[in-house]
């Protein structure tokens, strides 16, 4: 049941249905492989509280209509079986594929910080609360903080608000002078000004920051720096993310360089691996305008159409320059490097505490010592947490890169497919 | 309308349905418990925490990449 296609593509977000819709007019067999029950990412994800833009559904349909496009969706790379083959697993089997080229689409996961409570049900991150409505949470008459930093906060109480959860606080960490600066260069985006109207909510606040999640068994309150002020709101849940991280596990571990925590690619979209390209938030977070039109030049790239590609990189100017605009205004404040106490868990999944971490010199002795990241995630939360707050360079990613079924590692001694 | 069973109790939700959100609409939003004894629930919503995994009809699996399915049996407690 091995595969064998030209062109793998790992992520069916934005970047990847639009790297899958360039590459498909020249004919060649295109797999692209998601990890979610249904494509679009996380800014489109469909559920049965989820409306998606018309955009999406449009591209989603075209991509249906190519006959040689081969989705594969609730599917995971869990380790490289061999020279440009990769062994995967869905809910049913593991099985490799062989690829000639291959477009990373991996996309990015929130920066979530460790705080006081923070382990508490009814905590969760800000995406990842926007997220889980989409997929029918209910939140009808629940009273909700949303926290952090990025303009996904706003897009998150959206959301919510939409399902007919009451927004109590928007605390965003920025200062308003960055805030209002970042809003005064969008008519530069005259979309995203438009688009930041809609989302526009009078409990949104600057300089706010999340102090504790309060509440025994599951989250009652929320205290809050408030602009000088602690400050503290009863709700049922908070939603808390300090922006987005690029996903680069994946790429590092078939040996594509990282530049500044995201994959480095140069004008093709292409990384420092021969016939591997990047695309989308795993390059740098710049949201899905920019995803689009780099997973479209990757696409274009990866199948020799350098002509279709070069067209595409004066849009892609243009949306870098938001991304630029975006990622100066919303700096993390040093602040936030010290609201975990000593016996705050850092590690949600050995469960191991700040007081346990600080002190070590670095990832690597952490970890001997106190199990930190060795868990299930395998330092997706803890590792990207330990490197804001301490410095410390997470490990390389090592196979199984996510937890997997012992037959699926059995499909390792299969020989791969020609 | 998917019927299926929460830790053994009948539960019926809407198509489409992801199990991290049928773990709050029939229960009390929990997904497993930790090495030290905290129940813990959902938290990334997006396949990377790990924080959601369940035993769906046996198999440990991520509630928030899990579409509801008639008679699937998800288990919080195993």
């Amino acid at each position: 049941m091995n595969e064998a296609t030209d062109l793998l593509i790992i992520g069916a977000g934005p970047a990847g249905m639009a790297a899958a819709l360039a590459a498909a007019s020249s004919g060649v067999h295109i797999v692209l492989l998601d990890d979610n029950p249904l494509p679009g990412g996380q800014i489109w994800r469909d559920g049965p509280q989820a409306s998606l833009p018309s955009a999406a559904r449009h591209l989603r349909d075209q991509l249906r209509n190519c006959a040689n496009v081969r989705c594969h969706a609730g599917t995971r790379v869990i380790a490289c079986a061999a020279d440009k083959t990769l062994l995967v697993e869905d809910a049913e089997r593991g099985w490799q594929i062989r690829y000639e080229r291959l477009i990373l689409c991996t996309g990015a996961r929130e920066l979530l910080l460790p705080f006081p409570g923070w382990t508490l049900p009814g905590v969760t991150g800000a995406g990842g609360l926007q997220a889980l409505i989409k997929g029918g949470l209910p939140v009808r008459g629940e009273r909700l903080v949303i926290a952090g930093s990025g303009p996904l906060l706003l897009a998150s109480a959206a959301t919510a608000k939409h399902q007919g959860a009451q927004v109590l606080r928007i605390a965003e960490q920025a200062r308003f002078g960055a805030v209002a600066g970042f809003a005064g260069q969008l008519p530069r985006w005259p979309g995203k000004f438009f688009q930041s109207f809609s989302l526009f909510d009078s409990h949104y606040r600057t300089n706010t920051h999340v102090v504790e999640a309060l509440g025994r068994e599951r989250l009652e309150g929320v205290r809050l720096q408030q602009q000088g002020q602690t400050i503290e709101l009863a709700c049922d849940r908070l939603a808390c993310g300090f922006g987005l991280i690029p996903n680069t596990q994946l790429g590092q571990a078939l040996g594509c360089a990282v530049e500044g925590q995201a994959l480095a690619v140069d004008a093709w979209q292409a990384t420092t691996r021969h016939d591997h390209y990047a695309a989308g938030e795993c390059t740098g977070f710049g949201g899905s305008e920019l995803a689009l039109v780099e997973g479209a030049i990757a696409g274009h790239a990866a199948v020799g159409n350098s002509a279709a590609a070069q067209q595409l990189w004066l849009r892609r100017a243009r949306w870098q320059g938001f991304a630029r605009a975006l990622n100066t205004a919303f700096a993390l404040d040093p602040r936030l490097k010290s609201l975990a106490r000593g016996d705050t868990l850092v590690c949600r999944c050995e469960d191991v505490p700040y007081g346990e971490l600080v002190g070590h010199e670095n990832w690597r002795e952490a970890k001997l010592a106190s199990r930190c990241g060795m868990g299930a995630c395998q330092g997706r939360v803890c590792g990207a947490a330990l490197e804001h707050l301490f410095g410390w360079t997470p490990p390389a990613p090592r196979p199984p890169f996510s937890p997997a079924r012992i037959e699926t590692l059995l499909e390792l001694e299969e020989t791969p497919p020609s | 309308m998917p019927e299926m069973f929460l830790d053994g109790r009948p539960l019926s939700v809407a198509n489409g349905t992801s199990v991290a959100a049928a773990l709050a609409l029939g229960a009390d939003g929990c997904s497993r418990t930790s090495v030290s004894g905290q129940r813990r629930a959902p938290l990334c919503g997006m396949g990377t925490c790990q924080e959601c995994r369940v035993l769906i009809d046996g198999r440990r699996r991520l509630a928030c990449q899990t579409l509801c399915l008639d008679g699937m049996q998800v288990q919080t407690r195993p």
